[in-house]
């Protein structure tokens, strides 16, 4: 490594490799090894995010090459990295991720402290960082499995990181077999290519699909599909995402959703663009439609949960399905050759990308602060917390209106070149199918205000109103590391959303690398304080205006009150209770309660369960007591997951009687075997 | 391009006049339609004022969203009125965001309204929140493909834009494609702005109520902030509706003082227009229960989608 910025992205991957090895060396001093191994992993963080910012700000005039991290001892397997704009992109967001969760888990570990081992906790959080950083950069079939197995093995047990749980240890299992799954595809995906071009460097599968047949490509792109969207979470093989995430320590769970599972985003770009190329329409059709369903279903399963862990989970899921139509439109417009749109719908998605990690993050950071507060992940149980800790329910708002697509956070200006790339997606085309790209933007409108209403129960519930348990009451602000690893998050998404021009310029390599244009220009007006749809008159919009004139037009209230209201007073007083004994927390709106309208609205699809008993002495208005008990379904769990699970069960329950333990048998087999390897031969 | 001071400011002042005056008229002439004698027209200004004069009582289990939400429902409301044209093209801050930027101002108010319905720890706020988000959700579909309807027609977003193009020589007042989209979004205006049969202004403290129920702990101030915010949406919708879908009268913006006067003449009857047709379908329509709104919003989806199929059949 010889030029400077890509040098320091060495420093980082050996940062982290340090910061792993230290906390696991002192991991008898639980203070040593917090502050060593957290330490190393922000300022590889720092070294990261250094080197990538600098190498895709220099706008990457040259052709990387691929570099060897160390020399090749094994056969086949070489450590190459390269850092093209793709690599150094998502490069950028993990490193960005990396600092505020190293610096908030600074705090948020010593909760484990003289209960667990953190040692181990730093160091597999350094080695998940580690891993995740040598995904993006390997340009080696071989290097890039074991970096994606290292990637699943250390999250897998870090979601299992308080084991006596048998939610931890079931979302642990369901993760590792989910990701196995995929990794076959993938290593199935990938043998496919290495057939075509005889080598496994990803240098040598550059634009492959034109070597390709139509069916093989299609067979490649659906293994891929399959492979990296069980890791993304793509609805159906989302079920292991709201069981592995909310288990895991919450720096861990925002990691995971923040960065873990863009891999799989990484990696269907790096096959559909760089890979294979060319796409026919019906991959830009699949990857839309999937991306519209996961968008809507995401959304709508996170408004059934009152695990505040396991909501941000579920719209993790949505998110990923917000990038995915972003991606599908750039796939349907690189096949009607609209070089130029296919580039805005990909910035779309990729702004996405990087916002999502950026408050999805700051979400589960503010929610691991509410948990060690309150120990509970229960919103029935929270409430209140406003008062209580302030800084953090301000984070936490941030992180909602800007998870909810409003202005002028950077939600928005993702959501907007989205629904830009879909509204000139429309005339891309003369045929019938250019319908999705208008039902794909409705669809996402209904996400984007569900969005809105699950954080306002989010927020609402748990934060605002009178505390629901002892737990809420005695809740107290979380340390100041805590609170500046959120406060840091809170800066990123704000200067995304207000001065998106500086993303833009970045992006430029990529869409160079990708499709061959740079939008930047196009795209920002006035120095990339105003952003143009990139058609002439197309629109615009200017987030940081939006704030300036919000701003200026709280004139109008200021001029109001000293015109009329200048000797008004302001009473504190409680909560008019109807005449009865006053107001008690039970008498509020719950999680449960406020999502019920859309629980009855979409009651085919949750199929909604209630039981109530009811005891009475006189008249059945008064009852002495009463329980209540409501549950939805998710689908694919019952639907799909379980006839499936039972199959395999039944399948392998047959199975075992080949399985007899005598030699006799096995020899047999193997004879037979290899007699059908010969005739295959032949 | 870059916005008007001058503009900016008689927008702002237009819009804070006009909008409880086409409140106070809706309110009026439905009185009148039920044969009561019915409020004056400019009875809302007054109740402004006295509400603006009044001591506020704020709830003790309340934290500062309470006290925050007015702000930005009612300022977003007016940056949203900022971005329609009202009485000539272009808008007066047409460069800061056009229709999506207006739907995102709008949603952004009702995130706020929403928390501070359910920061005072009543259960009527509550109530009203959760139904206020789900139906605004249900609506937000509709509201999404009419307006892609004309912007696909326009080929921008941005209002002015699109109202320029409209105004165009091949406009039509009854190109079926604009007729679909009107109607779509005339019933999300029945929902956004809470009326009959989605949810009923005129009752309070009825186990019914969608928006009042939110505002119920409000007094005073902030009160009034929030009625004046609840009727500048409601005249910002129907401006939309009124200039994009019908743009006749509308001024260019160098355009002098009487042509001007004759778009505010022509934007006032399109406004009366449209509150009697509200007004209209308020007395003839009984209030859906909950449950039933999906279909009639549905019913709002389906014409978006109708609407824009036919700008593919007839263009």
């Amino acid at each position: 490594m010889t030029d400077f910025p890509l040098s320091l992205l060495g420093v980082a991957l050996w940062a982290y490799l340090a910061g792993a090895a230290g906390a696991l060396v002192f991991q008898r001093f639980e203070k040593l090894a917090n502050g060593f191994g957290f330490g190393m992993a922000a300022a590889g963080g720092l070294c990261g995010l250094v080197s990538c910012g600098a190498a895709l700000a220099s706008g990457m005039p040259v052709a990387s090459r691929s570099i060897e991290l160390f020399p090749a001892l094994i056969p086949l397997v070489r450590f190459a990295i390269r850092a093209d704009a793709l690599g150094c992109f998502f490069g950028l967001i993990v490193s960005l991720l990396a600092v505020p969760l190293s610096v908030y888990s600074l705090g948020y570990a010593r909760s484990y402290f003289g209960r667990r081992n953190v040692g181990v906790l730093a160091a597999l959080f350094n080695l998940l960082l580690l891993s995740i950083t040598l995904v993006f950069l390997a340009d080696h079939v071989f290097f890039f499995l074991i970096a994606w197995e290292l990637m699943a093995l250390s999250a897998s047990i870090l979601v299992c990181f308080e084991h006596e749980q048998d939610e931890s240890r079931g979302g642990a299992v369901l993760f590792f077999v989910m990701s196995h799954i995929g990794t076959a595809a993938l290593i199935l995906g990938f043998l496919l290519l290495f057939q075509a071009s005889g080598s496994y460097a990803f240098t040598d599968f550059h634009a492959l699909g034109a070597k390709l047949s139509a069916s093989r490509r299609g067979g490649v792109f659906l293994l891929f599909l399959f492979g990296f969207g069980i890791k993304a979470g793509l609805v159906p093989l989302h079920i292991w995402l709201p069981a592995a995430h909310p288990v895991a320590p919450s720096n861990v769970s925002a990691l995971m959703s923040g960065v873990l599972i863009k891999t799989g985003v990484y990696g269907l770009i790096r096959v559909c663009f760089d890979f294979l190329g060319a796409p026919p329409q019906w991959w830009g059709v699949a990857v839309l439609g999937l991306g519209t369903v996961s968008a809507v279903l995401g959304v709508l399963f996170a408004l059934m949960e009152h695990d505040l862990k396991r909501l941000l989970a579920y719209h993790s899921i949505e998110n990923i399905g917000i990038i995915l139509i972003g991606l599908g439109a750039a796939l349907m417009l690189l096949h009607s050759s609209h070089p130029m749109l296919a580039s805005l719908a990909l910035i779309a998605g990729l702004y996405h990308t990087l916002n999502h990690a950026c408050f999805k993050a700051l979400l589960f950071l503010g929610a691991g602060a509410v948990l060690h507060a309150t120990h509970t992940r229960n919103m029935e149980e929270m409430g209140g917390l406003a008062k209580r800790m302030q800084w953090t329910s301000a984070f936490f708002l941030l992180g909602a209106a800007a998870i909810s697509a409003l202005p002028p956070l950077n939600g928005f200006v993702s959501e907007w070149f989205t629904y830009q790339s879909l509204l000139q997606g429309f005339g891309s085309t003369p045929s019938l199918i250019r319908l999705m790209f208008p039902l794909s933007g409705a669809m996402l409108a209904l996400t984007s205000a569900l969005a809105a209403a699950c954080f306002v129960k989010a927020f609402g519930i748990t934060f605002l109103a009178q505390p629901r348990s002892a737990h809420a009451r005695e809740a107290r602000e979380a340390s100041l590391t805590m609170l500046l690893g959120q406060g840091l998050l809170v800066a990123v998404c704000v200067v995304l959303g207000l001065f998106p021009g500086i993303l833009l310029k970045l992006l430029d390599p990529l869409t160079h690398q990708l499709i061959g244009e740079r939008l930047s220009q196009r795209l920002s007006l006035a120095g990339g304080l105003v952003l143009s749809s990139g058609a002439a008159q197309g629109g615009t919009v200017s987030t940081l205006g939006i704030v300036l004139m919000l701003v200026a037009l709280l004139a109008v209230p200021i001029v109001l009150w000293a015109l009329f209201a200048r000797g008004a007073r302001t009473r504190i007083a409680p909560t008019w209770d109807c005449g009865l004994r006053g107001l008690t927390p039970h008498m509020q709106y719950t999680a449960t309660g406020f999502s019920k309208p859309l629980r009855m609205i979409f009651k085919a699809l949750f199929r909604p369960r209630r039981e109530v008993q009811r005891e009475y002495d006189l008249s059945p208005y008064f009852a002495t007591t009463l329980r209540f008990e409501s549950h939805v379904e998710e689908v694919f769990q019952t639907r799909v997951y379980r006839p499936l699970k039972w199959l395999v069960l039944r399948f392998s329950r047959r199975s075992r009687a080949l399985q007899a333990g005598s030699i006799q048998a096995y020899l047999i087999y193997i004879f037979l075997t290899l007699l059908a390897l010969l005739l295959f031969a032949l | 391009m870059n916005p008007d001071p001058l503009a900016i400011l008689l927008q702002t002042l237009l819009l804070l006049l006009l909008a409880p005056l086409v409140s106070g008229i809706i309110k009026n002439w439905k009185a009148k339609l039920q044969n009561r004698r019915g409020p004056r027209p400019w009875q809302v200004y007054l109740d402004l004022a006295k509400f603006l004069r009044k001591d506020m009582v704020i709830s003790e289990h309340a934290s500062w969203i309470f006290s925050f939400a007015p702000y930005v429902l009612f300022t977003s409301a007016l940056l949203a009125g900022l971005m329609v044209p009202t009485l000539a093209t272009p808008a007066p801050l047409s460069l800061f965001g056009g229709a999506l930027a207006l739907i995102g101002l709008l949603a952004l108010g009702r995130f706020f309204l929403a928390l501070g319905g359910l920061d005072p720890a009543s259960a009527f706020g509550g109530m009203g929140s959760s139904r206020d988000m789900t139906l605004s959700a249900i609506a937000e579909p509709a509201l999404m493909l009419a307006i892609f309807t004309v912007a696909i027609t326009a080929g921008s977003t941005d209002l002015s834009q699109i109202c320029r193009s409209t105004q165009s020589a091949t406009w039509r007042l009854l190109n079926p494609a604009h007729v679909l989209a009107f109607a779509a979004m005339f019933v999300v205006l029945l929902a956004e702005t809470g009326r009959i049969p989605v949810d009923n202004p005129a009752t309070h403290l009825e186990l019914t109520m969608v928006h009042e129920a939110m505002l119920l702990e409000y007094s005073g101030r902030f009160l009034a902030l929030m009625e004046w915010g609840a009727s500048i949406k409601q005249l910002v919708l129907m401006t939309l509706l009124a200039n994009v879908f019908v743009p006749v009268g509308l001024a260019v913006s160098e355009a002098g003082p009487g042509a001007l006067a004759l778009s505010l003449l022509a934007y006032l009857a399109k406004l009366l227009a449209l509150a009697a047709a509200v007004v209209l379908v308020e007395t003839t329509n009984a209030k859906l229960r909950l449950f039933r709104v999906p279909d009639l919003l549905s019913a709002a989806f389906v014409l978006a989608t109708l609407a824009l199929l036919s700008t593919f059949l007839f263009q």
